[in-house]
């Protein structure tokens, strides 16, 4: 039933149903329906309908320009394409191992981009949805309203958010596309007066962060029919995993279960990403879609970001977020939870760790350290794979022996999500949707189930190529008068 | 001769062969310019420190001063033609300021921000301008070059090598470098020469080191160009 949702069946007169644009949500998408006279569902799909062109135009580019340009994919985690392109750049200059003061700014970096992404994306962009219902008045779904009704949330919930964007100040240089980051190491540590600052505040934003998870367990007590079932698909997972089996957001190496949470692979060097991943396109998205090759396209799509991150990972090293991990665990039994609203609890867990891992790093010395930049042998070929707020992300390049940039390719986060969000949005079709009256709070579900995922679109459509397109001229009925197809 | 001339209302005082533009600096006020360098004679090439003289335009940099003048520079219609001739040059050639490690040390940029300039205002050109990075130490931009010609003037009148060129004429004038290859490796341009220092753009660029600077400690972050 799902499956056949992707494309319809040859039937006459479908009607078409468009949610464009996608709200609350990062970047331009769109949801297209197709329904027969009864309010059928036929046809269900996500696409992404922006185009950027990021691998193409880093081609010719220096390589040190690398981690400053493509951040620039997105204004809500910079720091992720940042870091990750940084660390390809680490192996093209020969940099196996940085100092510890380099490796620990750059984590204190990446932890604030967590916190204040994750922040945002909850606090802003889903708790209208969450605190006042998926259909209730749209005028009201919105942070404002949040603000009026709730203002001791919303006040902890921008407070989190600047704090993560001025650790990545003090880490970057600005809050929003930074230099901090050099391949190699960093440009710039600590002073004692900016570790102040931020320590004057780490334990409230702790504290809150404790909060945020306390709120969406009660979120979960208050309809957990809903909260368990809403849009779940069974799906694979994948992330980067610490050496010791522990959650590691800024460096590990690759874990993938099944369904049934049993491992598909584990312990694999990113570097070999090629082996394991490959990427569909198809005619209708500027989003490619990414799958293990040992399932093939049909079955090996897969889920990344927080809700496989904290059921993939064996422990999360810093003691609140374990206490909550473990509880988000056995609230499932055992079986992997598949619920995209449960992107949220897990979502605010790893808040709470990225509070926690800054806490930790703003109390060592290292941070404050002068010793930078380091360099070694130098190569042609670099990959760098961090775990964004939203995910895996891929970054992997290739340069010349003159320094320039001959070959870029980026999987994002939001592309890894493609067919899980597509799947669930269409799961929330069937169930919700399928022979009723459409109205704006039953398709302000779909987008719920979207948000969920907290899909970055932008840094979604970042290839620049010839992109398979279909052009449809239709007349006033809807009859198709002609078309035009580019594979 | 010497005496003093009067700059937006200030008294400047000026000695005998200098031009406006060196008495203000003398005095402690800028004037905004591009390819004027204190090194080298000046060129007069890109207007950008044009003033008003007794009510006629002239360029600060080549007009000597006179006892008694009336010079205006910081008045809203010559800022408004600055900002003109900058937003043309901006959309001549590639400068995309928030991925160039030239931002905060760049003089087209800092002048920009100085008679503030908010956007392009005119239609890109989008000129097609691959990086030359034939040279092992230094990489040629010239989707950034603004004309200047200062790099050219290092090169015949200090390292005594004439690497640089500006070729072609009106619109097209372009940098080109003195290899029958045209590509800066194949010249003897070398990290040691005065052109490899005196681009105020981001066009002569050292190689691996870009960014090495954090935001906050960069030039024109310490010391914006203020008029």
């Amino acid at each position: 039933m799902r499956a056949s949702l992707e494309t319809a069946p040859d039937i006459p007169n479908l009607k078409r149903v468009a949610i464009d644009p996608i709200s609350r949500v990062e970047g331009h998408g769109k949801i297209t329906l197709l329904l027969d006279d009864h309010n059928r569902v036929h046809q269900v799909r996500l696409h992404i309908v922006e185009f950027r062109g990021f691998e193409k135009f880093i081609q010719g580019r220096p390589y040190w320009e690398v981690p400053v340009m493509v951040q620039r994919l997105c204004g809500i985690c910079p720091v992720s394409h940042h870091l990750a392109a940084s660390k390809a750049l680490d192996v093209i200059v020969g940099a196996r191992h940085l100092t510890p003061a380099a490796e620990k700014l750059r984590r204190l970096m990446h932890y604030g981009q967590i916190l204040q992404s994750h922040a945002l994306h909850f606090y802003h962009l889903c708790t209208p949805d969450l605190l006042f219902g998926f259909d209730s008045d749209a005028a009201r779904r919105n942070i404002v309203e949040i603000a009026a009704q709730h203002p001791e949330t919303a006040r902890k919930g921008v407070l989190i958010r600047k704090f993560g964007q001025e650790v990545i100040r003090h880490t970057a240089g600005k809050r929003i596309h930074g230099t901090g980051s050099v391949p190699g190491g960093v440009n710039k540590s600590l002073t004692a007066a900016e570790r102040n600052e931020l320590l004057a505040h780490i334990y409230d934003i702790v504290h809150w962060s404790r909060e945020a998870v306390a709120l969406v367990k009660e979120l979960h007590a208050q309809q957990p029919a809903l909260y368990n079932s809403f849009g779940a698909v069974r799906a694979k997972t994948m992330s980067l995993i610490g050496a010791g089996g522990q959650m590691d957001l800024y460096d590990g190496r690759l874990r993938a279960r099944d369904e049934n949470g049993a491992l598909i692979f584990d312990g694999i060097d990113y570097a070999g990403y090629g082996s394991l991943i490959e990427e569909q396109v198809k005619p209708w998205s500027y989003m490619k879609f990414p799958y293990l090759k040992s399932f093939g396209a049909e079955d090996g799509w897969y889920r990344v970001g927080p809700l496989s991150r904290v059921q993939n990972c064996d422990v999360i090293p810093t003691p609140l977020a374990e206490i909550e991990r473990r509880e988000f665990v056995d609230y499932s039994g055992g079986a992997p939870s598949q619920a995209p609203l449960g992107y949220h609890w897990a979502r605010m867990i790893e808040m709470l760790h990225a509070a926690e891992t800054i806490k930790d790093l703003l109390h060592d010395e290292d941070v404050l350290g002068d010793a930078l930049v380091t360099s070694g042998e130098r190569a042609q070929e670099g990959v760098g794979v961090i775990e964004a707020p939203r995910g895996t992300l891929i970054h992997h390049y290739r340069v010349d022996e003159n320094d320039l940039v001959t070959m870029c390719n980026l999987i994002v986060s939001t592309t890894h999500n493609n067919q899980a969000m597509n799947e669930s949005v269409r799961e929330v079709a069937r169930r919700y949707l399928n022979g009723r009256d459409v109205t704006e709070g039953l398709l302000n579900h779909l987008e719920v189930a979207i948000r969920a995922f907290d899909p970055c679109l932008s840094c979604a459509t970042h290839a620049l190529g010839r992109m398979p397109l279909i052009v449809e001229l239709l007349d006033p009925d809807g009859e198709l008068v002609s078309s035009l197809q580019r594979d | 001769m010497s005496g003093s001339f009067k700059l937006d209302g200030r008294e400047i005082p000026f000695r005998d062969g200098q031009t406006i533009l060196q008495a203000a600096q003398d005095a402690g006020q800028d004037i905004p310019h591009l390819c004027y360098h204190p090194d080298f004679k000046p060129h007069g090439s890109c207007k950008v420190c044009s003033v008003r003289i007794d009510g006629r335009t002239a360029a600060s940099c080549t007009t000597p001063a006179r006892d008694g003048m009336q010079v205006d520079s910081n008045v809203p219609e010559v800022n408004e033609e600055r900002r003109t001739l900058l937003q043309m040059l901006f959309v001549e050639g590639n400068h995309f300021c928030p991925s160039c490690e030239k931002s905060g040390a760049c003089r087209l940029q800092a002048t920009a921000y100085q008679v503030q300039m908010v956007s392009p205002h005119f239609d890109h050109f989008f000129p097609d301008r691959p990086v030359d990075a034939s040279h092992p130490d230094y990489l040629l931009d010239t989707n950034r070059c603004i004309l200047c010609s200062l790099c050219v003037r290092a090169s015949r009148d200090v390292d005594g090598k004439n690497v640089f060129a500006l070729s072609g004429r009106g619109i097209r004038t372009h940098l080109i470098v003195n290899a029958a290859s045209g590509r800066l490796g194949d010249t003897d341009f070398s990290a040691g020469d005065k052109a490899a220092h005196v681009c105020p753009v981001g066009v002569i660029l050292k190689k691996r080191v870009g960014f090495a600077v954090p935001i906050g400690q960069r030039p024109f972050d310490l010391a914006p160009a203020e008029e």
